[in-house]
């Protein structure tokens, strides 16, 4: 059988994305220093960066949270490749891409607001963001919205930890919580 | 319970080969690229509006076909048929008709195939679908009627 030849595959991929017809377009971005992740994209921003990926479940994901058209398509994430390149090479303090998080309920959003603005080199710790957000006693709920950020790294929950200094956890594993905060310079 | 619609990308990488296939035996490698792109973006642009994920297969191929068509009658020489005359794809692609008939007339053989869907697909002529097809339009009635005929003794 014949197969479609990749210029030409590519092409449809680029063409599908510049007429505005997706709904997300996703690649992967590989050999980072935390492994492969894979990122979508939507007209909004990034909607999704995901550790580990199994690109089939991601998919119907990504379709059932976004609508069905979901293509891998390079040009729509070339902006956050190149912006997670820098930050890996410690040449970016902070993300220019907007986080897409319209599809996450009102609490989870309003947590993830308030993390933005935990910047670079600094920590928080959980109870101190439920704060923000408004809701002092709820800090093992602000621990759940962490584990289902549907964008790490660039919603910075690995700058979230424990009231006694401890990490916790983190949805990615607490390696890559360390690397990242190493990264940063907030621990040794 | 309907079949649920595959994320786009899953649907592409199931047909895109067979798509390339069907378009390259009709038009030749080199149009056969142009029609590729066109009929996966066409196939986009229709795509969140599906209401289940059946017959996708048939769905791909009937878009296919009619690009094929559309290339055709752009290539027939001028004066067989009238441009103005021509069928507004763009628009008709919301006709529900037309997508009922991809599946349906799959195993008709392929005047009668193309002369049902250009009649109850599209609302063209006979004499609209002679010119079409590189007949007349009483050689197209009668390849529609024929289709017809096979049609509902298969579905009796």
């Amino acid at each position: 059988m014949t197969t479609v030849p990749i210029s030409l595959d590519e092409r449809f991929r680029a063409a599908a994305a510049a007429e505005g017809l997706l709904d997300v377009a996703y690649d992967l971005v590989e050999d980072t220093p935390v492994g492969t992740l894979l990122v979508g994209v939507t007209d909004h921003g990034v909607c999704r960066l995901s550790y580990d990926p199994e690109p089939e479940r991601e998919l119907e994901e990504l379709a059932r949270l976004h609508g069905p058209r979901v293509l891998r398509s390079a040009r729509p994430v070339d902006r956050l490749r190149r912006e997670l390149d820098e930050y890996f090479a410690g040449r970016r303090r902070r993300f220019d891409v907007e986080p897409d998080v319209r599809v996450v309920p009102e609490f989870n959003r309003r947590v993830l607001e308030e993390l933005s603005h935990v910047d670079y080199g600094e920590t928080t710790t959980y109870g101190a963001l439920a704060a923000r957000s408004g809701s002092p006693h709820a800090a093992r709920a602000v621990g759940t919205v962490m584990n289902r950020n549907p964008v790490p790294i660039v919603l910075p929950c690995h700058r979230v930890i424990g009231a006694d200094g401890k990490l916790v956890g983190y949805g990615g594993g607490l390696d890559r919580k360390i690397f990242l905060l190493r990264l940063e310079g907030s621990i040794l | 319970m309907a079949v649920a619609i595959p994320p786009f990308e899953t649907f592409y990488e199931r047909h895109r080969d067979e798509v390339m296939a069907f378009l390259g035996r009709r038009l030749g490698r080199e149009r056969a690229e142009d029609a590729f792109q066109e009929t996966f973006l066409r196939a986009l642009r229709a795509y969140h509006r599906l209401e289940h994920g059946e017959h996708l297969r048939s769905w791909v191929l009937t878009i296919a076909s009619r690009i094929v068509l559309d290339d055709f009658r752009r290539r027939r020489p001028p004066g067989m048929m009238n441009a103005a005359e021509m069928p507004e794809l763009a628009t008709r692609d919301e006709r529900p008709a037309f997508e009922e008939l991809a599946p349906l007339t799959d195993g008709l053989p392929h005047t009668e195939r193309a002369a049902v869907v250009l009649r109850y697909g599209y609302g063209l002529s006979y004499d609209e679908i002679g010119a079409a097809l590189g007949s007349t339009g009483s050689a197209a009635r009668q390849a529609a009627s024929a289709g017809v005929r096979r049609l509902r003794k298969e579905h009796a």
